[in-house]
């Protein structure tokens, strides 16, 4: 099933089309009515007309949260506040929140794309779906339920915490889906299992966003709750969840192009990348009346395909997340991502063991050493394993990361760890 | 006799296996013989001890990783080819020796790892040695 076969399967030309006419239309009213993106214009010297179609989205200014920052809490609003109908923050852990609002039209868009992301995971009205989103400021909550009463499912607004009345709610409403954070629901899953319940609810789908979460943990739970678990991005800034989601095909997220433009960029030199190279994730909304944005940053790696998907739509699709450009390292001229270490470890050793990048420059030259903690499960009495181990480390390092680096074996808890969690990343190098 | 002997993995810095000692002097643990292998990076302290039992729980709650295994111990007279003489009952029996340390005290065992512990320990039985 899809939701909206027009929009989502339109031939990649018309969706061109659709994006020009779109795009020049916010480009003029923004110009008109935000006086910040007006300024950042003038001093580059750009007009709306000059703005012609699609391909001229990149003489456009970037947005970073900063920018959300510094006009809060209404700054960047491009209507009458009179015509906002909703507010989220997000409660930023350094400094001010960030701001967004919504006019009726942006509700209705919003609800337009989570119901898309559901009926592409395969929900239809005759589903009872549980939000465990939290509800509030926060977009989880609100743009998940919306989503689900726009579909004509039943909507079970439970929220976060009190994991004992959620599994009751699940079996005695016959609850079918659930929309959460993926940790959460790896903690209800547990609390399922140790009361036996798993096989006592109706669970059959999930819809999993808010933190990045890994392909192994959604084969995880599937296989624990005998469920098709879902991806279901997006960001509050950009409007909230819905943005962009995972068909039944899981090949990446089919991303809502028709009111959310994407960009893969380099976070470094801010040029666009080949397809299906990483970069740094940045949208331009097309259609938001309250809050729209130019090129905003996400700080979300990933990369793109714009091949049409197995499921019929034509929409572009990002890959699941690669990490955050904040945590790149450039190693000897080489984008390197801890999630990039993480994953090749993962590789290794099955679980995560815990790690630690240390870069340094000896005599001109970057060097990546990576500390990895010998917890008991490695350990075995023969230096050769050990040795072998180190090895094997090390090698798949270089495959995934593309230079060369020291493995050091280290022993256990030795890592530092700052509120219980471990520091990832020491760059040493003093650049001037 | 097979004991069982404790690995610890430690790494190549300046007093590590002094906090190893000083967490066993604390638990009242003797360390009857030792020896430390090392590579570049990191080392490999194996210890025949009072309890081993006791000395991995103690490890372990320090947060290293330590393991048990099995090790020959043989008492050997501190005289003139008495070496030689138990290594060739060991070549002779077809085995090799991955690794041997000896005790710290003047009576204390000889450790082995041998490529096949119960074919040595019959081995060096049948030689007369106090295995
Ligand atoms: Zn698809």
């Amino acid at each position: 099933m899809i939701w909206n076969e027009t929009k989502e399967c339109m031939s990649r030309d018309e969706l061109a089309n659709l994006q020009s006419a779109r795009l020049r239309k916010m480009v003029s009213r923004v110009y008109h009515n935000v006086e910040y993106y007006r300024k950042k214009m003038q001093q580059i010297g750009l007009e709306p007309g000059d703005i012609k179609d699609i391909e001229d989205i990149n003489k456009l200014p970037y947005t970073t949260k900063q920018d959300l920052r510094d006009n809060y809490p209404f700054g960047l609003f491009a209507v009458p506040r009179s015509e906002i109908v909703r507010i989220h923050a997000s409660s930023g852990t350094t400094g001010k929140a960030t701001v967004v609002g919504y006019t009726r039209k942006d509700i209705e868009t919003w609800q337009e794309c989570v119901a898309r992301i559901l009926v592409m995971g395969g929900l239809d009205h005759d589903d009872i779906v549980q939000i465990s989103y939290g509800y509030g400021l926060f977009t989880g909550g609100l743009g998940a339920h919306y989503g689900v009463e726009n579909l004509g499912a039943t909507v079970v607004p439970m929220s976060t915490g009190n994991t004992k009345k959620q599994i009751t709610m699940m079996e005695d409403f016959g609850v079918t889906a659930i929309c959460c954070t993926p940790s959460y629901l790896m903690y209800l899953t547990e609390a399922l299992e140790e009361n036996g319940m798993v096989d006592k609810i109706k669970l059959k789908k999930a819809f999993l966003g808010a933190e990045p979460w890994t392909e192994n943990m959604r084969r995880e739970i599937e296989s624990r709750l005998h469920i098709s678990a879902h991806d279901i991005y997006g960001l509050s800034e950009v409007m909230g969840p819905g943005v962009a989601g995972d068909c039944k095909f899981h090949t990446g997220l089919h991303i809502a192009e028709d009111h959310f433009y994407p960009e893969i960029i380099d976070p470094e030199t801010l040029e666009p990348v080949k397809e299906g190279e990483t970069g740094e994730l940045v949208f331009t909304t097309l259609t938001k009346e309250a809050l729209p944005l130019f090129r905003y940053r996400t700080k979300d790696l990933t990369s793109i395909t714009y091949e049409k998907c197995e499921c019929g739509r034509t929409s572009a699709r990002i890959s699941r997340f690669k990490g955050r450009s904040d945590d790149m390292l450039i190693i000897r001229g080489v984008n390197v991502f801890p999630s990039q270490v993480e994953a090749a470890l993962l590789e290794v050793a099955e679980t995560t063991p815990n790690y630690m990048l240390v870069v340094d420059r000896v005599n001109n030259l970057d060097t990546l050493d990576v500390l990895v903690e010998v917890e008991e499960r490695f350990f075995s009495d023969d230096i050769g394993e050990l040795e072998r181990l180190s090895k094997k480390i090390a090698h798949t390092l270089q495959q995934a990361l593309g230079i060369q680096p020291k493995v050091k074996l280290v022993e256990p808890k030795s890592i530092e760890r700052s509120e219980g969690k471990a520091k990832r990343v020491i760059d040493k190098r003093v650049l001037d | 006799m097979i004991t069982q002997q404790v690995s610890v993995f430690i790494e190549n810095k300046e007093g590590r296996f002094l906090r190893v000692a000083e967490l066993l002097k604390d638990h009242n643990i003797n360390i009857i013989s030792f020896s430390i292998a090392e590579t570049e990076e990191f080392g490999m302290l194996r210890m025949v001890v009072s309890d081993p039992a006791k000395t991995v729980k103690v490890l372990k709650e320090g947060e290293y990783s330590a393991r048990l295994t099995d090790v020959i111990t043989v008492k050997l007279p501190n005289e003139e080819g008495t070496l030689f003489g138990l290594l060739k009952v060991i070549a002779d029996s077809g085995n090799n020796i991955r690794y041997m340390y000896t005790s710290l005290g003047d009576d204390g065992p000889i450790v082995i790892k041998t490529t096949n512990q119960e074919d040595v320990v019959a081995a060096l039985k049948k030689a007369g040695y106090e295995v």
